[in-house]
């Protein structure tokens, strides 16, 4: 943390500070605060969700780090922990949590199921939640240990504090997510039944009533 | 003294809704994102203001295809994604998987696999329950009493990370034998835990079995009489809960348990009380079996010998004996395996949840032509809208709770 | 020894008096039931009435790549008895239509005989497409409502035909 913390001889051309106050930028002030009181939403599905509520527990104390309240609202909370394989009827329910969720927000995908897919390459599990989400956190493991995901949190708070704004100018990463996808569409061409997707239907509907 | 009314039973609030117009009754959607439903489950409930008039269940939120995969998968290959069904106990899981391969097979293990394999699911036991009844705690909440409870699911970890590596997700347990035997120091680790969990346990129960707050949220609610237990197919803690006196250790023994001493539990009422009393009584049995079986082990070989040509043989053997060499060859190499009957089988343990029993059909092949998983939990869930209706809101939690659903268990 | 499920020769002796030679097989110390399609639930009754009060599991297996075997699907009932601890495999085999118009395989429902029926048999649907004429309210258990296949036939690929991918991306300008 960059304070312009003034030395016990002040230098010329520079104010003399009383030692209760400190200089900083807004943005770096904004992104301590925010990185020290991550408030986790545990989007919990499977195996994972034990881990984490392990994490959680006495023994590896998640709150030692900020992150105390587990809030189950997504009006309360900015960090969305997805631990857990997220099967495809279950993630209209994750987009919509995520959508409810107050700016500025980040994404942990816990365990190898989040993030790819994991053991299961199977019909009705989806194969990467950043498929269909932003995630700024991957954790390996299946399921990873408390200590991984408790260092999963400290590099999310090192993320934050790096590269954080008070504005959220660094959450425009819309491109970044236009390529991933086109990657994943050259590989599995989307030959499906959008007919019967009512979250497909509804985009459509919306876009045809907008032009 | 509790001052709410008597519940209304569905024919009061049927004979209200044909009197009047429905339109006082209103539709809660509670999860599939929800704290107290043990990851994804979801019910749309239909209040009367406090009052559940009526629950609908809907599962399948965390279907991820299991069965599908047991097709796919080879015999050994299956245990690791068996783990992560019941993934509070997954030692359990491991065993009642093998246990139906080893039925399917036709294989007989050595006396010291049967005792290591009861000690750990014993101890999965314990550890299913501590989740569950703390999770009941925590969802009427009681935060002491979980904490307490996944303390000493650290300490269970603990042993597991000692013996085989993982924590959790162990698949542990092998075709004919096991992946790792026990040694001394997890002995003396299981020794340990059986001196101090007692002391835990009376904790716990000093917390919130005469807790007159926990007593008035969980006594009366969600009953569930002995002949809709067994009409609806329920087993294990829910059952023993409503007199129904089945327990598969007793009953059709496996694996070790025809020579430990222990109970089993049962209780009448049937309702939440009677579940959360039903499972610490377990716990407390099961502790008993762990201590007489941590100091009975037999001697002798952990898996069965290189005649069956199931287990992969030590490595002493593989380097010294030629039959060892070339077991250990066909084993291993993808296109021979070992020789699996044409036929099918079913066979069921006493899980912590209930009769966790696999159907395997098997052609002869490596992988299983056809793996079902019979999961307790499915049933389970489908007997909650009778025991909720009448009850109030904060009482689904409760409920819920005391059925112990597992989401992956249900939806595999 | 591997426990070996108790016999059931007495009950299958009086089923065999009422309803005809069926064919029985043991194998492994479980006893199996072979019952025809029409006549599944009067069989289903009686073995309720003497005495398997516990439905264990209703589940299917899918012959189609199976070597030797004769119809496609096999249905499976395994049954218990909580007062004498026996147990009972009934399997009930069913085919496919000849015609790709006709509908595809029923079996009468049991729900009326066992209340776990119910989801057991909504799975089976789900999963196999075996209709239960007769049950309530037969739709998907499993799988989402608006999904079509029905998965755990041998003809549908383990990893499925893109359904699951089918959903719009939600990038950091729209969340």
């Amino acid at each position: 943390m960059a304070l312009n913390m003034p030395g016990p001889a002040a230098r010329p051309g520079r104010l003399e500070l009383p030692e209760n106050v400190v200089v900083s930028r807004l943005d770096e002030l904004a992104n301590w605060c925010r990185k020290n009181s991550l408030w986790p939403m545990p989007f919990a599905t499977a195996c994972c969700g034990i881990e984490l509520m392990a994490t959680g527990a006495s023994k590896h104390d998640l709150a030692r780090f900020g992150a105390e309240v587990f809030r189950f609202s997504p009006r309360q909370c900015d960090l969305m922990i997805v631990a857990g394989r997220v099967v495809m009827k279950m993630l209209p329910v994750l987009q919509r949590i995520w959508q409810q969720m107050h700016e500025p927000k980040w994404c942990i995908s816990m365990g190898a199921c989040a993030s790819t897919g994991g053991v299961f390459d199977t019909y009705a599990v989806v194969q990467g939640i950043d498929r269909f989400i932003p995630v700024d956190m991957y954790v390996p493991g299946c399921p990873p240990r408390p200590e991984q995901l408790i260092q999963a949190i400290i590099d999310l708070q090192d993320k934050i504090q790096r590269e954080g704004t008070i504005t959220g100018r660094e959450f425009d990463t819309s491109q970044r997510q236009l390529c991933k996808r086109a990657l994943v569409e050259a590989h599995e061409p989307l030959v499906i039944d959008a007919a019967r997707n009512p979250v497909v239907q509804r985009e459509l509907a919306a876009a045809a009533h907008r032009s | 003294m509790s001052i709410a009314p008597a519940p209304r039973t569905l024919r009061d609030a049927a004979a209200d809704t044909a009197a009047r117009s429905e339109d006082y009754l209103w539709t809660l959607n509670f999860g599939p994102q929800h704290p107290a439903t043990h990851t994804t489950l979801r019910l749309v409930l239909k209040l009367d203001g406090e009052r559940v008039v009526d629950a609908m269940p809907e599962m399948g939120y965390l279907h991820s295809g299991f069965e599908k995969i047991g097709e796919h998968l080879t015999y050994n290959q299956y245990v690791t994604v068996t783990d992560r069904m019941n993934y509070i106990s997954p030692m359990a899981n491991n065993v009642a998987w093998h246990h139906a391969v080893e039925t399917l097979l036709g294989i007989e293990l050595t006396p010291r696999c049967r005792t290591l394999r009861t000690i750990i699911a014993e101890l999965a036991r314990i550890n299913d329950h501590l989740l569950s009844n703390g999770a009941v705690g925590l969802d009427t909440g009681a935060f002491t009493f979980f904490l307490y409870a996944f303390y000493q699911r650290e300490v269970i970890y603990d042993i597991f990370e000692t013996l085989c590596g993982a924590r959790f997700t162990n698949s542990w347990t092998r075709v004919g034998g096991v992946s790792q035997d026990f040694t001394p120091l997890v002995v003396e680790k299981i020794r340990q835990f059986v001196k101090t969990f007692p002391k835990t346990l009376d904790d716990m129960e000093r917390l919130l079995t005469r807790n007159r707050i926990f007593v008035d949220r969980t006594k009366g609610v969600g009953v569930l009489s002995k002949e809709e237990a067994i009409n609806a197919g329920a087993t294990g803690p829910v059952a023993r809960a409503s007199g129904v006196t089945r327990d598969l250790r007793k009953d059709e023994p496996y694996l070790a348990y025809e020579q430990f001493d222990f109970q089993v539990c049962c209780a009448s009422a049937g309702d939440c009380y009677a579940r959360y009393l039903v499972r610490m009584a377990e716990m407390r049995e099961s502790l008993r079996i762990v201590a007489q079986a941590i100091e009975n082990i037999p001697a002798g070989p952990v898996n069965v010998g290189i005649d069956q040509r199931t287990a992969l043989p030590s490595k002493q053997q593989v380097y010294s004996t030629i039959e060892g060499t070339i077991s250990h060859f066909e084993l291993s190499m993808s296109n021979r395996g070992f020789e699996v009957p044409c036929g099918e089988s079913y066979a069921a343990t006493e899980a912590p949840n209930g009769e966790l029993g696999f159907y395997l059909v098997g052609d002869g092949s490596d992988c299983a032509y056809r793996a079902r998983c019979r999961p307790p939990s499915v049933l389970h869930f489908a007997l909650f809208p009778q025991l909720i209706r009448g009850h109030t809101l904060s009482d689904v939690v409760a409920v819920l709770g005391s059925l112990n659903i597992i989401a992956a268990e249900l939806d595999r | 020894m591997p426990h070996t499920l108790p016999a059931v020769d007495a009950v299958l002796a009086a089923v065999a008096d009422r309803f005809g030679p069926l064919e029985t097989s043991v194998f492994r110390g479980q006893t199996s039931l072979v019952v025809p399609e029409p006549q599944s639930f009067e069989v289903l009754e009686s073995l309720k009435g003497r005495g398997f009060d516990l439905l264990v599991d209703v589940s299917c297996v899918d012959y189609l790549e199976y070597r030797g075997a004769r119809h496609r699907y096999g249905l499976v009932y395994l049954l218990a008895s909580t007062t004498t601890n026996q147990r009972l495999t009934v399997r009930v085999f069913l085919d496919d239509p000849a015609a790709a118009d006709e509908p595809g395989p029923a079996v009468r429902s049991v729900v009326s005989l066992w209340r776990a029926a119910d989801w057991l048999e909504r799975e089976v649907w789900d999963l196999f497409g075996i209709r239960f004429t007769g049950h309530p309210d037969l739709r998907r258990l499993v799988m989402p409502d608006e999904f079509t296949a029905h998965p755990l036939r041998k003809d549908y690929p383990l990893q499925g035909r893109g359904e699951r991918h089918n959903f719009p991306v939600i990038t950091r300008d729209h969340s």
